[in-house]
């Protein structure tokens, strides 16, 4: 099918064009919803079965580095919102601002994620073959980021998490496998849309997004939306499993 | 059709799909959604192949009782490499990637599927899963079963694991990528005048299967690369030494397998609402109904997984739930099976080859569908779970009904997809063939199955050969009826007679394109004022069918007469 | 339009956390799911244009989160329903373990 324009060959109109590729990317975001179900699940049963475990993986995450990405990426969600708005009302040099600011907050995102992931591995809490929950508590020399008032208190919390649960090594890997499995799958998402969102960046400054036609900039921010909606969902499910302690 | 054939030979159409470009590049990288439905065809029947293959060795090696053919570990991977390569790369793909692919965008009017590139890809994806299985076979091949059943796959298999389930869901995405271009197409590029309730039922069909893939495969896809995961890298959801649950596992593995075995069907049905209306000259009885029924199906197929799991530890009330489910489920399959036959009740109703695999539907999918009843109701199930009733209720309803769907589909429209008809006589004595094979090679397997004899197991006690050996003499015979089909369907496609636009003649859109088709499918995109199967409206079909409901048609028309 | 709503989903960011330190027992988790539910509902409304879009897309969506719910219900069901296994006892097992254990 041959193009003219922005119109493929095998639409007759835009119009026609704009509502098949939008619905399109809404079935795609189902199919998604579907897959991170899946993991979802295989969490909440663990949850429910360890939940002392979980409770204790839970706490060595950092409440600051996890809400700040939180906020960032909301703040990606507003910007690439703004970007679409742009594109319809044809401000051409508002949809490159907003798209770079957008891929900007991404890349803090990723920034942060580097830095806990860099820090678990530090901490030997990486499912495998050398993960140790007690790694840190035993060897606080190793493991300077942690002061020590939060030692103690680490300390503390995995003496009564052992008590109520004998196995909590094995258990608590379970944690960290879904930690690592919905983080990861979730940044791989947010590779995908920062790759998405480069092409429309060169695309908008191209100039090819207007209010007739400005479908890609809607559906990869529906792609994006729902990236950032998976981590509203993890942000409390990993990180306040049980802070009241 | 009857004028035509007495007058001068027909000639094919001078442009046409397969002649509009040449050369290997214009195939790899067409868009043409017929293009990419022949490079399905080609690939599907390639896995074919490879699943008869370790079909003939199962077979082969239970001809014994205590297996002088292979050793015990050989045969946990014959039968896992025949199911792997049947259900994710022959039966899944089949009807929809082939026949679906080629027909739903003629079928609605349009003149591509919404998203051509997307569509090619899915085919690229599936080559690149199929190799991945293939790199597994290679190394061994994969001795879990076909369902992956933890910790064994994940943990103590020796076997080619990782390529295998990479493969699978690697293959996984070509499925969701079909469903959805499927989903949309319907949804946003039917021609002008083309309802809802005017589309045939094979799109309705395949609309339900898009359903059941979309919402299905990424669960299948999450549960294998959390296997993978595990395999690789020590994860741990489903080893009970870490606290994992293998129960898990199974949940997450039916969720998507067992609507996946709608996927398989659901296309067939398809093609055997296509089948049954053209051979019997008279409209499909309750046409919403058998639309109803299709959705109906999809969407009651996910709640039933957990009759795969009744052996599981399950409380008696969650058995009950899903066994009543089970028996649910199969109302919208039992609507249709009526519907069909009362479309035959005052039809006029020809054998051509078509129809005799509809015929061979009918009576299978039935044996199949009632066995699995059997199987649905809890105390019965004890008994038969794991034995060769399963076995044989499986393959009553995928080769019996799918393949039988797939095969009547493909000669329904072979000479609409080559623009040449296949030999008729050859092709009925092929569908008997397969028929008698079929019987003799699964029949035995349920009386075998009731009596006991265990699936997946290398022997079997000595009382049981007989079946055994009947079963396998019956493979051999059904393994002919496969053969022949794709020699004569090759050789048909470039040396049959003519068929001209409609030789059957059948209602349909497709049906008023040449054969075969141009690349743009029509050449002015059409305006539908007319319901489907409207047998009783179209004289120029020379059919000489007297309008009003009941009254019996005339004059059969033949296709290749 | 779109700044309140950022504004409200910060505000309702904060309210999780805190949440996450009051000690509500079982029904910390039902709190944070719900704040998050209202997060996700605000961002497809509002900025996935889901309140403006058609009714198949509505429809669309509506599909893709009861199909979720069937997966997570169903599944845990079938936990929830287990006697005894793996040493949990999910409230429903007592319930049906007193059924059992009445009839002898």
């Amino acid at each position: 099918m041959h193009r003219t324009g922005s119109l493929y060959g095998q639409f007759k109109t835009l119009e026609q064009q704009k509502d098949t590729a939008t619905l399109g990317m809404w079935i795609f975001l189902v199919t998604e919803v579907m897959f991170f179900g899946g993991i979802m699940l295989a969490y909440t049963i663990n949850r429910h079965t360890y939940f002392h475990a979980f409770a204790m993986g839970s706490n060595t995450l950092s409440l600051g580095l996890g809400g700040f990405n939180t906020v960032v990426l909301l703040a990606s969600s507003f910007t690439m919102a703004m970007a679409v708005w742009s594109s319809q009302t044809s401000k051409k040099n508002l949809i490159t601002l907003f798209l770079s600011l957008t891929i900007l907050l991404g890349f803090v995102f990723f920034g942060v994620k580097y830095v806990e992931y860099a820090q678990k591995f530090h901490h030997h809490l990486v499912p495998g073959k050398h993960f140790d929950i007690f790694y840190c508590v035993n060897n606080p020399a190793k493991c300077e980021d942690i002061d020590a008032a939060d030692m103690a208190k680490e300390k503390e919390e995995l003496e009564a998490a052992a008590k109520a649960d004998p196995d909590l090594n094995a258990h608590a890997q379970l944690y960290y496998s879904a930690y690592f499995g919905m983080t990861g799958l979730h940044a791989l998402h947010m590779v995908i849309g920062a790759g998405l969102l480069f092409w429309l960046l060169k695309e908008s400054v191209a100039g090819k997004f207007n209010a007739e036609w400005n479908n890609p900039v809607d559906i990869v921010g529906l792609y994006w939306h729902f990236v950032d909606i998976v981590w509203i969902y993890l942000f409390p499910l990993l990180y306040l499993i049980d802070r009241h302690k | 059709m009857r004028a035509e054939a007495t007058g001068p030979a027909l000639q094919l159409p001078e442009k046409h799909y397969l002649n509009a470009t040449y050369g290997i590049r214009s195939w790899l990288l067409t868009t043409d959604h017929k293009r990419i439905a022949l490079l399905y065809l080609a690939s599907v029947t390639f896995f074919f192949f490879i699943g008869g293959f370790f079909a003939m060795m199962i077979r082969l090696h239970l001809l014994t009782p205590n297996g002088y053919l292979l050793t015990p570990d050989q045969y946990n991977r014959m039968f896992t490499m025949h199911g792997v390569t049947m259900v994710f790369f022959f039966l899944i793909p089949s009807i929809p990637a082939i026949l679906g692919n080629f027909l739903i965008p003629i079928m609605i009017g349009a003149k591509d599927l919404a998203f051509p590139k997307i569509n090619l890809l899915s085919w690229y994806i599936y080559i690149l899963g199929g190799a991945f299985t293939l790199w597994s076979m290679i190394n061994g091949g994969l001795d879990t079963g076909w369902t992956f059943y933890t910790p064994l796959s994940t943990i103590y298999s020796n076997s080619a694991v990782a390529p295998a389930v990479v493969g699978v869901f690697i293959t996984g995405f070509s499925s969701i990528l079909t469903g959805l271009n499927f989903l949309v197409t319907v949804h946003t590029m039917r021609a002008p005048g083309m309802t809802w309730f005017r589309l045939p039922l094979f799109v309705w069909a395949h609309y339900a299967t898009s359903i059941v893939m979309i919402l299905g495969t990424p669960v299948i896809a999450i549960t294998l690369g959390l296997a993978a995961m595990e395999r690789v890298f020590g994860l741990g959801f489903f080893n009970p030494a870490m606290g994992g649950d293998p129960i898990l596992f199974q949940h997450l593995f039916w969720f998507y397998s067992h609507p996946a075995v709608y996927i398989m069907i659901l296309p067939a049905m398809g093609v055997i609402s296509e089948l049954i209306p053209t051979f019997a000259r008279k409209r499909l009885f309750g046409y919403h109904f058998v639309a109803a029924a299709s959705l109906a199906i999809a969407v009651i197929g996910f709640v039933v997984w957990t009759h795969h799991m009744f052996l599981t530890g399950q409380s008696t009330y969650a058995a009950v739930a899903f066994s009543f489910l089970t028996f649910i489920v199969a109302i919208p399959s039992a609507i249709k099976t009526f519907n069909w036959t009362a479309t035959l009740f005052g039809g006029s109703i020809s054998f051509d080859t078509p129809m005799l695999y509809a015929f061979g539907f009918l009576g299978l999918f039935m044996i199949g569908g009632l066995t699995g009843l059997f199987l649905g109701a809890l105390g019965v199930d004890i008994n038969i779970h794991d034995t060769y009733f399963v076995v044989a209720h499986f393959h009553y309803i995928m080769v019996g009904g799918a393949v039988m769907g797939y095969l009547g589909g493909l000669h329904f429209w072979w000479p609409k997809i080559t623009g040449r008809m296949y030999p008729e006589w050859l092709a009925r004595i092929a569908a008997f063939i397969l028929f008698i094979g079929f019987n003799f090679t699964f029949f035995p397997q349920f009386i075998v199955g009731i009596m006991g004899m265990p699936r997946r197991y290398h022997t079997y006690p000595p009382e049981f050969q007989i079946y055994n050996v009947m079963s396998t003499a019956g493979a051999s015979i059904l393994a002919v009826g496969y053969l022949l089909p794709m020699v004569y369907l090759t050789w048909a496609a470039f040396y049959g007679k003519v068929a001209g636009e409609n030789p059957w003649p059948a209602t349909g859109l497709e049906w008023k394109t040449q054969s075969p088709p141009l690349t743009e499918n029509f050449e002015v995109t059409p305006v539908v004022t007319w319901e489907a199967y409207d047998f009783h409206n179209r004289p120029d079909l020379g059919l000489d069918v007297p309008s009003g409901k009941g009254s019996p048609a005339v004059a059969p028309a033949h296709g290749d007469d | 339009m779109y700044l309140a709503i950022i504004t409200t989903l910060l505000i309702l960011t904060g309210l999780t956390v805190a949440a996450a330190f009051v000690n509500l027992g079982r029904f910390n988790i039902f709190v944070a799911l719900l704040i998050a539910t209202v997060k996700a509902t605000l961002v497809v409304l509002i900025f996935m244009h889901a309140k403006y879009a058609p009714e198949r897309t509505k429809l669309v969506i509506i599909a893709g989160i009861f199909w979720l719910a069937l997966l997570l219900f169903m599944t845990l069901s079938d936990y929830a329903s287990r006697v005894d296994y793996r040493g949990l006892n999910y409230p429903m097992t007592q319930i049906i373990s007193h059924t059992i254990d009445r009839r002898g």
